[in-house]
């Protein structure tokens, strides 16, 4: 793991000894991300977000706990419980308040994390392991996100999960019995909501288990860059202590003061307003549509409406819809591409800012309602979101002339001359 | 292998959707946009005259606006509409002193279900009670108003537009749409949903309740004073909220200064900053 000329953990005090020999736990944390753990020195700031990922994670987590202490997950008190927390319970609505946006807050710098992947290539080798194991994370995210959600109980939380339940029905012979057997009865219900909570209590915990294996897998190789120049000597990198540390927490205060503003001025800004109407399964809501950062792949699952040869429009949008996801998997495998970073790749990176907004069209589409002309947008932008990853990526990365690297990082950094002059001192 | 496999899979996505896209299309052609009655005549609320005293960053409830709309409801909403999340010592909130909530409490009759006899009795209010239901047996029940300025499009601006809204359906309406005259039994009003709203107008005419304060009581004001008091209802702690967030706000701003500049200092020698 790591570069030869890593810092070397050297405990001074004599309790460091004598724990270092019992349980090098602080060793590893020197390693992980301390001064032992060398960095490439020109990241840039996209750099940043997985850091801003894990901040996000501790605060679910700690509201989270908290929250759990004075909820009640029963359908006759679910609601009413969280009013209590808002209302009764001391510092109760700012808990609420910051788990809900932070749940927004996490999806924002993971779909920022995500695009940076795709735009400087990091999920190419040596990186494929940290890459797949990422997709895992935000798979794990998308379902504890979905099933807290469904807490409060309110109109949106019913239908939501009636609607996305309701997707495994599509699979023919045993869709509907594994509908019934996720859901524990016909529609949602007590059972229903019970499971949610448990799952979506666990679910976190299993997701920090999966951000240590990415960080681990990560720490082999070591972290890409904006070049995408693997590193070659010493004066490439930096320690991770305390050039990085010092790089993310002040780009850590700048996140949580956008988050904080959203927390405390703008609460319900990113919320349905129907998620304040007490579950009614005798009443659908004009418009059932899911939280912002699934709008790209409602999108998606709404765009298939006519049976298309033996398949039927709902399971075509279900297979899309995962299939959406899913497909990231094979993005390292895809791009055959050796030149990473979309710096030198003037051809993909015209693409790259085509998905870009081809993903945020499908989002606008995914939040509106499920009529024209939306319907026919979301219909181009889901045909333009497949062939870029399953056509136009494998073509593009063996038609494409990159342009030329830098020699090194040192070299991106400071220019030829001064990369010569350092080269001549050593 | 699984550029080909995955060239397959592309295809066949693309395929269904250009199939779907087509069909579409081809239907547009004939119908058209979606042209309905709700599309063309919905109106989006607005905020009254001045705004609402508890807008923008540094806004805060008005106690006397939100005491003033708390009347409104005693006297108009509430023979329909309950407000079950409130507690009567919630009004302590809105500057109610703990005789007066006795009082207003002591005015309403709390039904409680006796286990042992299996009949529905009824105690006198208390400070610790919540808002009773309000039961109509039979016909259904009217909206909780408790959360009503949150679980609205447009909040406390929709319910002051829907209660200053009440009109006539416009002739151009009925011209365009014949089928939609207003039901019997339902109200035109263009800030509902589906501009038919089975409410009858609440607020008929000024000095409809007399304001203690000397405020003059026209259907405007008291339409302003019920959506504040309504927001007071669904947000209580909104005050608090946003005093927090400027000290939140202070101090990180503060952190990330120091953050920022130890950044700069520590990268001094590789940047040359």
């Amino acid at each position: 793991m790591s570069f030869p000329w890593a810092n070397d953990y050297k405990p001074s005090h004599p309790f460091m000894v004598w724990m270092d020999e019992k349980l090098p736990l602080p060793r590893f944390v020197y390693n992980a991300v301390g001064g032992g753990y060398p960095v490439p020195r020109n990241l840039n700031y996209w750099w940043n977000f997985g850091f801003l990922a894990l901040i996000c994670l501790g605060i679910q987590i700690v509201t989270g706990v908290i929250l759990a202490m004075h909820y009640a997950a029963n359908q006759g008190v679910a609601f009413d419980s969280v009013e209590h927390i808002m209302r009764d319970v001391n510092w109760g609505w700012m808990l609420r308040y910051a788990h809900a946006n932070g749940a927004s807050a996490f999806f924002v710098v993971i779909y920022i994390h995500i695009f940076r992947g795709f735009f400087f290539g990091s999920y190419k080798a040596p990186r494929e392991m940290v890459w797949l194991l990422g997709v895992v994370i935000f798979l794990l995210m998308m379902a504890t996100a979905f099933m807290g959600y469904v807490l409060p109980w309110g109109q949106m939380s019913f239908w939501g999960a009636k609607v996305i339940t309701g997707l495994f029905g599509a699979i023919p012979l045993v869709g509907e019995p594994i509908q019934h057997w996720l859901l524990g009865g016909f529609a949602p219900d007590n059972a229903a909501l019970n499971r949610f909570f448990s799952l979506h209590f666990l679910l976190p915990f299993v997701i920090v288990g999966v951000v240590v294996l990415h960080i681990w897998a990560l720490h082999i190789p070591g972290s890409s860059n904006p070049t995408g120049v693997e590193v070659k000597t010493e004066s490439d990198t930096v320690p991770f202590y305390p050039y990085f540390i010092a790089k993310d927490g002040w780009a850590a205060g700048a996140f949580l003061l956008a988050y904080c503003a959203m927390v405390f001025f703008f609460p319900n800004a990113l919320g349905h307003p129907d998620n304040y109407i007490p579950a009614n399964p005798m009443q659908t809501p004009a418009h059932i549509v899911p939280e912002w950062y699934f709008w790209p792949f409602y999108a998606i699952l709404r765009a298939f409406t006519q049976d298309f040869l033996i398949f039927p429009a709902k399971l075509m949008g279900v297979l899309a819809m995962f299939s959406a996801i899913l497909v990231w998997f094979l993005l390292p495998w895809l791009d055959r591409s050796p030149v990473r970073s979309a710096r030198y790749r003037p051809l993909y990176r015209k693409f790259f800012y085509a998905l870009l907004v081809d993903a945020a069209v499908l989002g606008y589409c995914g939040g509106s309602p499920a009529e024209e002309p939306f319907v026919i947008i979301s219909q181009i932008a889901a045909m333009y979101y497949f062939l870029h990853f399953l056509v136009i990526l494998p073509i593009v990365s063996s038609i494409e002339k990159p342009d030329p690297l830098p020699y090194s990082i040192t070299e991106a950094v400071l220019g030829a001359d001064d990369h010569a002059a350092l080269a001549a001192k050593a | 292998m699984i550029r080909i496999f995955s060239f397959l899979a592309g295809l066949f996505f693309a395929a269904a959707l250009a199939w779907s896209l087509v069909l579409g299309t081809i239907g547009l052609s004939h119908d058209g946009l979606p042209h309905t009655v709700e599309k063309a005549f919905h109106e989006h609320p607005h905020a009254p005259a001045g705004g609402f005293s508890f807008d923008g960053g540094f806004g805060k409830f008005d106690n006397a606006q939100l005491q003033r709309g708390f009347q409104v409801y005693s006297e108009v909403c509430s023979n329909c509409h309950a407000l079950r999340q409130v507690a009567y010592r919630d009004l302590a909130a809105i500057g109610y002193n703990e005789a007066e909530i006795k009082a207003i409490a002591a005015k309403a009759q709390i039904p409680v279900y006796d286990p042992k006899t299996g009949e529905v009795k009824s105690h006198k209010g208390l400070a610790a009670d919540h808002f009773p239901p309000v039961v109509y047996a039979g016909q259904g029940n009217p909206p909780d108003l408790s959360l009503v300025a949150k679980a609205r499009h447009g909040g406390s601006d929709y319910i002051y537009s829907l209660l200053t809204g009440y009109t006539n359906q416009p002739a151009e309406l009925l011209k365009k749409f014949p089928e939609a005259k207003t039901p019997d039994g339902l109200h035109y009003n263009p800030y509902f949903a589906n501009l038919n709203i089975a409410m009858p107008p609440p607020l008929t005419s000024d000095g409809q309740v007399t304001y203690s304060d000397g405020t003059k009581a026209t259907v405007d004001q008291m339409a302003q004073d019920v959506a504040a008091f309504l927001m007071w209802t669904a947000e209580p702690k909104l005050d608090k909220r946003k005093q927090t967030g400027w000290t939140v706000l202070g101090f990180l701003l503060f952190a990330t200064v120091l953050g920022y500049m130890s950044y700069r200092n520590i990268w001094a020698e590789k940047k040359g900053h």
